[in-house]
């Protein structure tokens, strides 16, 4: 069994557990799915600077804080005890395409070339931790939610806003990926 | 009982897009219940391989239906179970009747959408993998996660001048 578990888990089966959140917050106590929202509880309850955004009582909504620590701890259990004992596998067209623009590590599920503490002081950091975080913080408080609160919980109650949202969010990132990521690349 | 005068305009009401809608107060420690169900989802976040960069790339480059498949499937769970709450007005664990806000549609769905679809490709990640990102070793996402704060309190600080 643990050893099945240890394998990469099927698509469907990650989302039918990723769908029966939504229904398991709800009956839990009535609360709604959107991870997003922790960052603001995290900026309310730690600098909330007499900006009226931040001006709630945050309290109220720690069940998320609650929340996200666990995907924090999920995170290091599924690492520590859970690990693929196995090659982990990227799309060979993936692969090529990468290749092209410099990516050299396939060999974990974030690129060693990038993703790594010594890039932290780089421009590469530069742009993939900084303006990346910023833009994923700013553009989804602006667009009220991310891919949780918008893509699965909005679209789960057929809202259009949500799927508005959604339909966003895939062009911004088909644009990065081919439009600017691209010279991206270019500048290292 | 009489009626008691409320100056609503001096209360500006909070509008929180993940709240908390149960009326019964909780006590911090039955947070723990939220804590179990996030440590689970983290789990399933790195087993199924969503908090890969690379995930991402192939999702963007339309090389693989992983990432289609797993956001379709939560998506028609999701919507199943909803309408099943809502047709058989199942109640939450207090007994209260389960209360989902109408999202109100404004610009800022499709500028933020935008913004944050450009961060999601960089990054590969969205906020919730960013937690589970951090958990499985990858420090230097750290960064990336304290970024996003400052993206949010950005936002929260000019979010009055921007167009909505």
């Amino acid at each position: 069994m643990i050893e099945l578990i240890k394998q990469p888990w099927h698509w469907a089966v990650a989302g039918i557990l990723i769908g029966l959140t939504v229904p398991t917050l709800l009956l839990l106590g009535n609360k709604i799915f959107g991870i997003s929202s922790s960052l603001r509880h995290i900026c309310a309850a730690c600098f909330p600077a007499d900006i009226k955004y931040f001006m709630y009582n945050w309290k109220k909504e720690a069940w998320n804080l609650f929340f996200v620590v666990g995907v924090l701890l999920g995170g290091i259990i599924a690492s520590q005890f859970l690990s693929n004992p196995n090659e982990f596998v990227v799309n060979e067209n993936t692969v090529k395409d990468l290749k092209v623009l410099g990516v050299t590590d396939f060999s974990a599920m974030m690129p060693s070339d990038i993703f790594s503490v010594e890039n932290i002081f780089t421009l590469k950091g530069l742009i993939f931790f900084v303006i990346g975080g910023l833009m994923v913080g700013f553009g989804t408080r602006y667009a009220g939610g991310c891919t949780s609160g918008h893509a699965i919980m909005g679209l789960s109650n057929l809202q259009l806003p949500s799927l508005i949202a959604t339909i966003s969010f895939m062009v911004g990132g088909f644009a990065m990926t081919h439009l600017i990521m691209p010279f991206i690349f270019k500048l290292f | 009982m009489s009626k008691t005068n409320i100056d609503n305009t001096a209360v500006e009401e909070f509008v929180c897009e993940a709240p908390n809608n149960q009326v019964k107060k909780e006590s911090l420690a039955s947070n723990l219940k939220y804590l179990i169900v996030g440590t689970i989802f983290g789990i399933v976040f790195v087993k199924a391989e969503i908090i890969s960069w690379f995930r991402i790339q192939e999702m963007f480059r339309l090389q693989s239906f992983h990432m289609y498949g797993v956001i379709g499937t939560a998506v028609v769970v999701g919507l199943t179970s909803v309408q099943l709450i809502k047709r058989f007005n199942i109640k939450t664990l207090a007994g209260e009747t389960v209360s989902i806000p109408n999202k109100t549609f404004d610009k800022g769905q499709i500028y933020g959408g935008l913004i944050f679809g450009l961060g999601w490709a960089i990054t590969g990640a969205c906020p919730g993998p960013l937690f589970a990102q951090i958990g499985s070793g990858f420090l230097a996402i750290s960064i990336t996660f304290a970024s996003a704060v400052v993206g949010t309190w950005l936002y929260g600080a000019f979010q009055n001048k921007l167009p909505h």
